[in-house]
């Protein structure tokens, strides 16, 4: 098993390099400029947006400055941002507290919604129950969050007025009231993911056991005379979440890309809304240590799945 | 076999990863919603109301710490500010949240009128502050200023700002602000004396407005050059400068909310109304039109370049009042004097290559009389936009009175049949020929619109026009290595949004000399994008360059507007006035032209 785990690590280093080469590359070939904001402004004319970019070390062709950030990368520099001038990675940090708050608690509500709502699907299959669960899940699985948060907004924040337009992130937790705000404003964000992960979760989860269910051993546990709610749950569950819990792992990456739409949306502080606003304003460094931390993760949580993989399936063995 | 599934799953994730940097590519050209909050060169874009020099016209407002409890000024941009040290700004956002707590030494009121802030009054030639010669300008300073820290602001300061923002090696946005000063000495402790390097018609253009905020010498003395952004103590200085004015940095969460308290030391602090003053970024402009005029939980937002059929009904809510006025700058559109033909290869938009029919004047003049402004001015801009005849229109003063732009597709026609333009129904024909034109603009709602009535407009008397839309972190990109850009103008016409920076037109009406055309030499970033080059206009500018007598200039540039409008060397289209909007019961903002939304937050009360 450790053996195992030191050679996939090892596979993900060429893996990683590769992926920031490329990422660098593509960022440096997209056409942009981090004051383009001043493109016509004749106080800020062409030299002084020169003398910029070259303080900036963007005059050097791509693969120098690919080398220079991954010598100082792999020393712990990230670099600083373009825009406001300090390290990449305290802004990085700054960022990780509102998105685990947000995309990560809607994660969690997913994932404890869709897998009741999965296995009572699939053992009612064409119930009442699993029809409207199917066509929910289709529903939330095919309205993008740009509608779903709009229509979130009109609706709950503008004409009912229910919760907050605008996220704070000064709001300081010290009473019942100002705890209260606080999930005043989450309510919005956290359902508008909440609908679309739950959904994909739902069928996985659904899928999952119809595939169990019809296996010889779950005639054989009927045929012991166990109950039928120890059937399902002892046995069925417990095999079928098997594949659901990898694809759980395999999601979480995703939690720390944040959720650009819905975040940038509600103005929610996350790391997706940085990597868009990054992206407009030809941020790169930032845009590339987020793409990285990223991709570093993906690389990390892939050995996790396959780990977990072969702790819970006795019959998976790593050698 | 399990092994060999797990490579199957690291393939596809790699294959996922490569798939990630398309994505952020795919992104980046598709950058912020409003290409045309690129365009603005005045950075002003907000606009306050009320009284502006007079904080002390307030003053019984101030009195009361008693009626508010804790009272807080929300303020929403839809772009986030993300650094604090105006020098080092990366948009127009950035200026004004570093001038809640940073001054120049004067501002432009509503009025486009200098404002005193740091500086005891307004030099000028009257009272011997502008020397005769234009080579010098000597300011006053108040006395008694501190800075937050409770140290004294003196002219050290002054000087070190100017030392700051032109050192070669900070990367200074503001540096062309200060590059025409030879030297500025302290003539004492509040008096300093700028010396230009060249006699210099505009005693404005350092010191004044959001590029001209004086930093603290204290705070940023090592911070000069390179380690402006490198040294830890410098990123530190730059998210969280020290300052003059009414409020100071509480808290600055970079890229989403700014939190300003009360300065203690400031010099009028009784009359600080707000405890605390808040702007928060990010989202998108009509949700924060709608914060303010239809939730409320904002009392100023920035900047709503929203289309006017879903402005208008936000606006109507009622809790909400636009702050609207000066100009954000004129939608115009370029005409190429150049040929754009792919066929001249390098040649290409080169000002050797003089474009087939757009150097006919009937042609152009067809042109400007084919388009409706009314109609884009009423069905898409409605209260952000006028329609308007001229290119030049800020200050008030230099606004033309002698031009007319009414619509007269009869005329129009007569001067295409006139200009030898056949009309044997669709695009008109000469020497086999049909005239088509190529039409760029940026991607934006608004922009879009403007070319479908456009293209409707100009069909009408016989012209064709192909539309294209260019991403606008392209277009407004000034990258050399891009086709797409505004600035090489591989088309026809193309539509974009300007004005000057400052009072003086000066460096505005450049833009249109001979000089400054735009070609390969010199990477297509000289200014004059249209390759307009006409000797008498140039021997007109050059006159008034020389000239420093404020009443004259005045005059010539609306001479120099005339004849740019008369030759039809670009066409104005709408006189842009992008609204912002405040609660009923915020007093202070006003409409400014030449300076930030937020020039005269000091003396806003609610």
């Amino acid at each position: 098993m450790t053996q195992y785990i030191v050679r996939r690590i090892l596979v993900a280093i060429p893996t990683l390099m590769l992926i920031s080469m490329i990422i660098f590359a593509v960022l440096a070939l997209a056409p942009g400029d981090p004051l383009s904001q001043f493109a016509l402004n004749p106080a800020i004319p062409m030299e002084t947006r020169q003398r910029i970019r070259e303080s900036f070390g963007l005059d050097k062709p791509w693969y120098i400055r690919y080398v220079k950030w991954i010598s100082s990368m792999t020393q712990g520099d990230w670099g600083f941002s373009f825009s406001t001038k300090s390290p990449v990675i305290d802004i990085v940090f700054q960022r990780v507290p509102q998105t685990l708050q947000v995309v990560g608690i809607a994660y969690l509500i997913a994932v404890i919604i869709a897998i009741p709502i999965g296995i009572i699907s699939a053992v009612k299959q064409y119930s009442f129950f699993d029809q409207l669960a199917t066509l929910l899940a289709f529903v939330g699985g095919s309205l993008p969050s740009f509608f779903t948060g709009l229509s979130f907004m009109l609706i709950f924040a503008i004409n009912l007025q229910w919760f907050p337009l605008v996220f704070s992130s000064t709001i300081e937790l010290n009473s019942a009231a100002s705890l209260w705000q606080m999930i005043k404003q989450m309510i919005m964000p956290i359902s508008v993911l909440v609908v679309q992960q739950t959904a994909s979760l739902t069928r996985f989860m659904r899928s999952s056991m119809l595939d169990n269910l019809p296996l010889d051993y779950v005639r054989t546990a009927r045929a012991k005379g166990l109950k039928d709610n120890t059937v399902i749950i002892r046995h069925v569950v417990i095999n079928s979440v098997i594949p659901v819990i990898t694809l759980i792992a395999l999601g979480i990456p995703g939690i720390f890309a944040g959720a650009i739409i819905t975040e940038n949306l509600f103005r929610v502080n996350g790391l997706g809304q940085l990597l868009v606003t990054s992206i407009q304003n030809s941020d790169t460094p930032v845009v590339m240590a987020l793409a990285f931390i990223f991709s570093i993760l993906v690389v990390i949580f892939n050995l996790i799945a396959d780990i977990l993989y072969g702790i819970l399936d006795p019959r998976v063995k790593y050698s | 076999m399990q092994i060999a599934s797990s490579w199957k799953r690291s393939a596809a994730l790699l294959a996922a990863a490569l798939l990630l940097p398309l994505l952020v590519a795919c992104g980046g050209a598709a950058p912020a919603a409003e290409p045309t909050a690129a365009a603005e060169p005045t950075a002003a874009a907000a606009e306050p109301t009320a009284a502006p020099a007079e904080p002390t016209a307030v003053p019984e407002a101030t009195a009361e710490p008693v009626a508010e409890k804790d009272s807080t000024l929300n303020i929403l941009y839809w772009q986030a500010p993300t650094i604090l040290n105006p020098h080092l700004s990366s948009g127009t956002k950035d200026f004004d949240a570093a001038g809640v707590i940073l001054e120049p030494l004067a501002r432009y009121n509503e009025k486009d009128e200098l404002v005193p802030y740091l500086a005891e009054e307004i030099p000028t030639l009257a009272n011997g502050g502008v020397a005769a010669d234009s080579m010098s300008v000597t300011w006053k300073l108040k006395k008694g200023v501190k800075w937050s820290d409770g140290s004294d602001f003196t002219a050290d300061d002054v000087i070190f700002t100017w030392q700051y923002a032109s050192n070669e090696k900070t990367p200074a946005t503001t540096a062309s602000n200060f590059t025409g000063i030879a030297n500025i000495e302290a003539v004492d402790a509040n008096t300093v004396k700028i010396t230009w390097k060249a006699a210099n018609p505009d005693p404005y253009v350092a010191f004044v407005s959001y590029s001209g905020q004086v930093i603290q010498k204290k705070q940023f003395e090592k911070c000069v050059g390179e380690v402006s952004m490198t040294d830890a103590a410098c990123q530190a200085a730059n998210l969280a400068p020290i300052g003059t004015n009414a409020y100071m940095l509480k808290e600055f969460k970079p890229g989403d909310v700014v939190v300003y308290v009360k300065n203690p030391a400031y010099r009028d602090a009784a009359n600080t109304y707000f405890d605390t003053v808040e702007i928060k970024g990010g989202g998108d402009a009509a949700s924060a039109a709608r914060a303010v005029c239809e939730t409320g939980e904002v009392d100023y937002s920035w900047n709503l370049q929203v289309p006017k059929a879903a402005l208008e009904p936000i606006l109507a809510a009622g809790k909400c009042e636009a702050v609207a006025g000066g100009s954000f700058g004129v939608e115009r559109i370029v005409v190429n004097f150049a040929n754009p033909d792919s066929a001249l290869g390098a040649k290409r938009s080169e000002p050797s290559e003089p474009h087939p029919f757009l150097t006919d004047l009937k042609v152009r003049q067809a042109i400007n009389k084919a388009i409706d402004r009314k109609a884009i001015a009423e069905q898409l801009y409605g209260p952000t936009g006028v329609a308007n005849c001229n290119i030049l229109v800020v200050p008030t003063a230099v606004d033309s009175p002698n031009t007319t732009c009414e619509r007269d597709v009869e005329g129009a026609k007569k001067l295409l049949d006139e200009a030898g333009w056949k009309d044997e129904g669709g695009a008109r024909t000469k020497d086999g020929k049909a005239m088509t034109l190529y039409f760029q603009t940026s991607i934006n709602t608004l922009r879009q619109g403007e070319q479908a009535i456009i293209k409707a407009n100009l069909a009408e008397v016989g012209i064709a026009v192909n539309l294209k839309a260019v991403d606008a972190g392209v277009f407004f990109s000034g990258d050399p290595g891009n086709d797409d850009t505004l600035n090489k103008m591989f088309v026809d016409i193309q539509m974009y949004t300007n004005g000057p920076s400052g009072l003086d037109s000066q460096p505005y009406l450049e833009g249109w000399t001979c000089d400054k055309m735009n070609q390969a030499e010199g990477s297509w970033n000289q200014g004059n994008d249209a390759r307009y080059c006409n000797k008498d206009y140039d021997a007109l500018f050059a006159d008034y360059a020389k000239e420093i007598d404020p009443a004259k200039r005045t005059e010539m540039a609306i001479a120099l507007n005339d004849f740019l409008i008369n030759d039809v060397a670009v066409i104005p289209l709408i006189n842009r006035r992008t609204p912002n909007a405040k609660i009923i019961g915020l007093n202070g903002p006003t409409h400014n032209t030449f300076d930030s939304g937020l020039w005269n937050i000091h003396a806003w009360t609610k």
